[in-house]
């Protein structure tokens, strides 16, 4: 009887030892970004002219980051820009500064280029 | 009984610590010296008859490579910005002096991408979808080549089961659904994957992706 207990525990630690060496190979971490639309809207924006205008954009890409900082993800780099970019296409181009700000502040990477916009627009208006 | 159990939990544990990792076969010497946060990802240059290659590909690469724990710069902002700018073509843009790019725009480094192959290929029982992009990584302030490599992903149907017969009408049929469904896309984001998975020669992992610090590329 004793012997027969053994001798499942032994199979049973084969199994999980096999089963973390599987699991090794093909480990799925956690994403560290909320992607949403970022990507589709950048393909649709490029390959179906019309389906992805700044309003639309602008949209989608505020309830994406809406929806990141309601679940505590990360807002993917390039995303308020992104927006920031579709602000200033529809006009907007205080909602426009306010994005970029928002790229360099959470992704400082990007200071130079967000910089580069924000002094544009401050000149222009 | 003991003795057994333990000798195999020894060969787990050993395996679990080589488990998938290989060593790199690279020279990652010029990566490891000054390893880039930030990397700016120009349209790529085409070599391939597709036209909407370059756009299909640079909708595809910044999740694998923000992943990988880089800092992407917006690739839709960058492309207009260029435009606006009067560079209107992948060539022209690839081709602006890095102490400009590194002026306006201030990345670590810069990829250049040239698609070498791209699309759907129909053979008589089969087609597939190919996706080939060679990739340069330069430093921006040395101009110092940081790693080259591929994005690399082919997507196959195989029909041989079921004989010739069926496998001819599979063929014509995939031939109709696939015009219809571009896989391009798709095969693109395995490629752009591939390129930062490979252990042996892929690009290393950045900054922002917890695991850079065990990466055997990065040491």
């Amino acid at each position: 009887m004793k012997r027969h207990t053994r001798f499942a525990r032994g199979s049973g630690l084969a199994a999980l030892a096999g089963a973390l060496l599987l699991a090794g190979c093909v480990a799925q971490p956690e994403p560290l970004y909320r992607w949403g639309e970022y990507e589709n809207l950048v393909y649709a924006m490029y390959m179906k002219p019309g389906e992805a205008e700044p309003g639309v954009q602008a949209q989608k890409l505020r309830a994406d980051i809406e929806r990141s900082e309601a679940e505590g993800k990360r807002v993917p780099p390039g995303v308020h820009a992104q927006l920031g970019y579709m602000n200033y296409m529809q006009g907007n181009e205080a909602g426009a500064a306010e994005q970029f700000a928002i790229e360099r502040q959470l992704y400082p990477e990007s200071s130079a280029f967000m910089t580069t916009f924000i002094e544009r627009i401050q000149k222009g208006s | 009984m003991r003795r057994y159990l333990a000798l195999l939990g020894l060969i787990a544990a050993s395996l679990l610590a080589t488990g998938c990792a290989t060593s790199p076969g690279y020279d990652y010497s010029a990566y490891r010296a000054d390893p880039p946060r930030s990397i700016l990802v120009l349209p790529p240059i085409n070599n391939s008859v597709e036209v909407n290659a370059p756009y299909v590909y640079l909708s595809t690469v910044t999740r694998p490579l923000a992943e990988a724990g880089y800092y992407v710069y917006p690739v839709a902002v960058v492309d207009a910005f260029m435009k606006e700018n009067g560079l209107s073509e992948p060539a022209e843009m690839q081709s602006v002096p890095l102490n400009k790019i590194d002026e306006v725009i201030g990345p670590d480094a810069v990829l250049y991408a040239t698609i070498e192959d791209w699309g759907q290929k129909f053979h008589v029982l089969s087609s597939d979808t190919t996706v080939d992009v060679s990739l340069r990584l330069i430093d921006t302030q040395t101009g110092t080549l940081l790693w080259d490599g591929k994005a690399r992903a082919i997507e196959g149907s195989n029909n041989n089961q079921g004989g010739l017969l069926a496998a001819v009408i599979v063929a014509v049929v995939e031939q109709i659904v696939d015009t219809s469904a571009d896989r391009t896309r798709e095969v693109s984001r395995m490629a752009n994957v591939n390129m930062v998975a490979d252990q042996s020669d892929g690009l290393p992992l950045g900054p922002y992706n917890p695991e850079h610090v065990t990466d055997p590329r990065r040491q």
